[in-house]
């Protein structure tokens, strides 16, 4: 038997002064399982609340009605009223009788009776209210930070910072990222590494830091606050405690034609090598696919060599399982295959280039030494025609739909340079748009134009072809509206960068999702931009678009300081008013996991009890820490298994019926 | 906007809610609306509607949903049978929703709901999808003019509504 | 009858199949275009007037004629405009406004040896229409 309370504010004169307060409660008093309805000038107030306490306490209500303000306004306060009084607060439901009624209209009589439709309409809706609880779960108090570029490095420094431990995986056998590959930055020009290193040395030493390199997340399983994360540890043949990253294994290695990643291929390394100067962990690694030892078993000069001992020839990957709070990703980026663009012979001249491998050629620990060389045959360069947009903004299927937001930068930075270092060098930069927005790069750019004497040319480059020994590119001038035929010594390509091939998979495994262009989408563009619709996924650097270092390093910051607020809490109280499938009903159809935005959906097979017939039957399941309340699930679900506690189907014909009487 | 907020005469439904159960053959015919909102936006926009004074007529009644997605095509069929005149669904607009698709899928299911209601010889006016946003309170309260003055311009709704629910 | 500037747009779209507001005048077109010297328009600017509904003037010109429809814009547009298409749906449009053929076929061989200077376009679309 429902013993409802209602209670009818008069919020001073806001709603008193057009709804006829007396007329709702005498109305309310007749409605169905009323057996108390009182009004009061200002319910919200201290004595106001007194009343529903008193009330509740001395009649027994077991579900109150409070017509008053909007529920966004007071609804808590309400709920915590009751809540005192020993009832569960979501047996309270609000009549929004202000801002849906008295504030808009003018006539008392009219008022009135819209005032008494909607107490009507929530005394039908409390009658169906149960009791709910708000559910608790642990937060484990660690992060996982997948990826250990800049974006990675600078969320785990933060993380640590505030005292939880952070695990940083990555899947290279150095953290550092794309930033480490780069010579200078823009918009100052200071070198990057002498920015970079020092955070890689710090979240080598941070006591809170744990980096696990050379490494991939393989199995995630949980939810927000105790997530299980598996952690293939790949074999290095090299033991990382004992290698004190001398170098001489490298210089003794015979096997020596193996592509220098680091360098984007533009030279050879040994088999066994540490991927640069400064990588962190300062650790040889064998390539597998290389070493002559592995392969056929003679050689093992690295291990005579190796004075510390630390070659193990024998070495299996490693697993290591670890609960999480929080995860990060930070999976960065990698620029397109330029040779998809046959117009531009990137894959026939050798002195046709990306933008990422021309970083290695200017950078003093690349390839040349830092001397601007043609990579051909070694030769100083006179003429350098830069493209750009090549794979940006391309619909055509061949490159990217959207614009990868630093290519005119780099293109500026590379152009200065040059000019700046090599004063004989022409350079003329092909553009469709410059896009410089932020902080000082406009003027960074016509600092290119007008003081180092880099010819921009608006157009776009249709060939570019080898003949007698140098490059002739063909474009075209839209501004002086001729087609140009430029002889030239190197072309350098701003390719398009996109998502790393892993943020795909590291994806799925966290029930993150990615859009059509494999990048992580925010939980909401604006207001959430560092997390992921998933709960307790966080988002880093460019997984999640297109992003400079400053960008970078600032979403970093953003991720961070959620992570951190997640991770202080002790215990997370989750929603109450989320799905719940009735296994009796459910057919097991997969029709509301395909809609769930937040992977709260899953399926379970066991054996249920129908009244009395034991079958075992496929099932959905709600984690009720990650369902966020959507309601999607209960309108897809055919057989009507699927309902929204606090909302349901009932609840809300109720209403209907109640508006429509 | 064409509806006057302030009749004198009260509205027909005043004889059923009143206790004491008055007279209702004189009075001026009144459409009922049921307006269902999503607890981000469009309920936000409404209460911005009432906190700016933006009147519209009394006779849309709000209902709160989580989302948009959140109501089921029963719930519309449910009103139509049980005598409303005008169904309305509010959401967040496309890209803004609190739970990122949801609206997406309330824009594909009215579809081919209101398609149905055609097909049965509910009037396309009579149900309408609008984004408001919760900023958006003077386009809330034009959207609710608007929507009651089309309803009244249809008059009553005679199908769908089950005979045993009139009075 | 005269047809308005909306109406040709809708017309130029229906033949080529492509879209000249998706142009983001990067000028690949052009910059790729081997005819492009023989061009008054070229082909970027063509996307342009026809975007804009300039079509009288290009109906007028010669340019329509000097496209050699070796698809290389096509190609290479980044952006799926398709010009050289373009090109051919306002060459099309051209054609359907002088109204029927002023050509019998078997009169085509003498005037191509007649005219030195006919365009190549005109000999590839005399030899498509009048082969059999």
């Amino acid at each position: 038997m429902q013993r409802l309370g209602v209670f009818v504010c008069w919020c001073g004169s806001n709603i008193a002064a057009t709804v006829d307060v007396d007329r709702v409660v005498a109305e309310a008093k007749v409605q169905p399982g009323v057996v108390f309805a009182q009004d009061y000038q200002y319910m919200c107030s201290e004595a106001g609340q007194n009343i529903i306490k008193d009330a509740i306490k001395q009649y027994g209500l077991n579900g109150i009605v409070v017509c008053s303000c909007s529920p966004r306004m007071h609804e808590a306060t309400f709920r915590k009223a009751a809540e005192a009084a020993g009832l569960n607060p979501y047996m309270v439901e609000i009549a929004n009788i202000r801002e849906h009624c008295s504030w808009i209209h003018k006539d008392k009589e009219a008022g009135t009776e819209k005032a008494c439709v909607l107490m009507r309409a929530a005394v039908a809706k409390v009658l169906l209210n149960t009791p709910l609880k708000a559910g608790e779960s642990k937060v484990v108090k660690r992060a996982l930070v997948i990826g250990g570029g800049i974006a990675g490095i600078q969320t785990a420094l933060d993380i640590a910072d505030a005292g939880f431990p952070v695990d940083i995986v990555e899947k290279n056998a150095t953290i550092g990222g794309r930033m480490a590959q780069l010579d200078k930055t823009f918009p100052t020009l200071d070198c990057s590494s002498c920015i970079l290193t020092p955070k890689m040395v710090e979240a080598k030493t941070n006591e809170n830091i744990r980096l696990i390199t050379y490494a991939e997340v393989e199995e995630v399983s949980g939810f927000v606050g105790s997530f299980k994360a598996k952690i293939r540890k790949k074999a290095r043949f090299v033991k990382e405690d004992v290698c004190t990253g001398c170098g001489v294994c490298m210089s003794k290695c015979p096997s020596k034609k193996g592509l220098n990643e680091f360098n984007m291929g533009l030279n050879n390394r040994p088999a066994i090598y540490i991927p640069f100067a400064q990588a962190i962990p300062n650790v040889a690694v064998i390539d597998k696919t290389q070493c002559i030892k592995l392969n056929t078993g003679k050689c093992g000069l690295c291990e005579k060599v190796c004075t510390a001992g630390a070659i193990d020839y024998t070495q299996q990957d490693e697993f290591i399982e670890e609960e999480y709070g929080a995860i990060v990703m930070a999976t960065g980026f990698r620029p397109i295959d330029a040779s998809k663009f046959d117009e531009y012979s990137y894959s026939t001249c050798k002195d046709v280039v990306t933008s990422l491998e021309l970083e290695r050629i200017m950078n003093a620990a690349g390839p040349t030494g830092g001397v601007l060389l043609r990579p051909s045959d070694g030769k100083h360069p006179h003429s350098i025609v830069f493209v750009q947009c090549v794979g940006s903004r391309d619909v055509s299927g061949r490159g990217k739909p959207y614009c990868s937001k630093i290519c005119c930068m780099y293109t500026a930075k590379h152009a200065m340079l040059i000019r700046d270092k090599y004063p004989d060098v022409e350079v003329h930069v092909f553009y469709i748009d410059v896009r410089t927005p932020g902080k000082n790069f406009d003027e960074f750019y016509r600092r290119a134009a007008e003081q180092y004497d880099v010819d921009y040319i608006k157009g776009q480059v249709g060939k570019v072809w080898e003949e007698d020994g140098h490059l002739v590119v063909r474009g075209v001038d839209l501004i002086a509206n001729e087609q140009i035929v430029l002889n030239t010594d190197m072309v350098v390509l701003a390719t398009a960068i996109e998502p790393d091939p892993t943020a795909r998979k590291v994806a799925n495994m966290l029930t993150a999702s990615i859009d059509t262009n494999d990048f992580i989408t925010e939980a909401h563009p604006k207001l959430r931009p560092v997390e992921s619709p998933t709960a307790g996924i966080f988002l880093s650097g460019v997984c999640q678009g297109p992003k400079d270092i400053p960008e970078t390093v600032s979403q970093a910051g953003a991720a961070a300081s959620k992570v951190i607020g997640l991770l202080s809490k002790n215990k997370l109280t989750t929603n109450p008013c989320v799905a719940h499938s009735d296994e009796l009903l459910c057919n097991g159809c997969s029709c509301c996991e395909k809609v769930c935005p937040y992977g709260a959906i899953s399926y379970d097979t066991h054996l249920i009890n129908d009244h009395g017939v034991k079958e075992t039957r496929r099932v959905a399941l709600v984690n009720e820490a990650l369902c966020q309340g959507c309601g999607a699930c209960t309108v897809v679900c055919p057989s009507g298994a699927m309902d929204l506690k606090g909302f349901s189907n009932k609840q809300i014909m109720a209403e209907v019926e109640a508006i429509c009487l | 906007m064409s509806v006057n907020v302030s009749v004198n005469e009260p509205a027909v439904k005043a004889a059923a809610e009143n206790a004491a159960g008055a007279n209702t053959e004189n009075k001026e015919w009144r459409p009922r609306i049921v307006a269902f909102c999503c607890n981000w936006c469009s309920y936000a926009g409404a209460d911005l509607a009432g906190s700016s004074r933006l009147s519209y007529p009394a006779d849309v009644k709000i209902i709160r949903v989580p989302c948009s997605c959140r109501v089921n095509p029963m719930f519309i069929l449910k009103a139509f049978e049980r005598g409303a005149d005008g169904v309305i669904l509010c959401g967040c607009h496309p890209g803004d929703c609190h739970y990122s698709t949801g609206n997406y899928y309330t824009r594909r299911r009215m579809a081919l709901l209101f398609s149905m209601l055609d097909y049965i010889g509910v009037e396309r006016g009579r149900t309408r999808v609008e984004w408001v946003s919760a900023a958006e309170g003077a386009r809330f309260s034009a959207v609710m003019n608007d929507f009651v003055a089309k309803i009244t311009e249809l008059g009553e709704n005679v199908k769908v509504g089950d005979l045993r629910c009139k009075k | 009858m005269k047809l308005d500037e909306k109406e040709i747009a809708g017309i130029i779209k229906e033949i080529s199949g492509s879209d000249v507001k998706k142009c983001m005048k990067c000028g690949k077109c052009s910059a790729t275009c081997p005819a492009y010297g023989e061009m008054k328009f070229h082909p970027h600017q063509f996307v342009t007037m026809v975007a804009r509904g300039k079509i009288d003037e290009l109906l007028k010109d010669e340019t329509v004629t000097r496209c050699l429809s070796c698809f290389a814009c096509v190609e290479r547009c980044p952006r799926g405009v398709e010009p050289a298409n373009v090109v051919a749906a306002v060459r099309v449009l051209a054609e359907r406004e002088q109204g029927g053929s002023n050509f019998v076929p078997d009169e085509v061989p003498a005037l191509i040896i007649a005219d030195k200077e006919i365009p190549q376009q005109a000999l590839v679309s005399a030899f498509r229409r009048y082969r059999k």
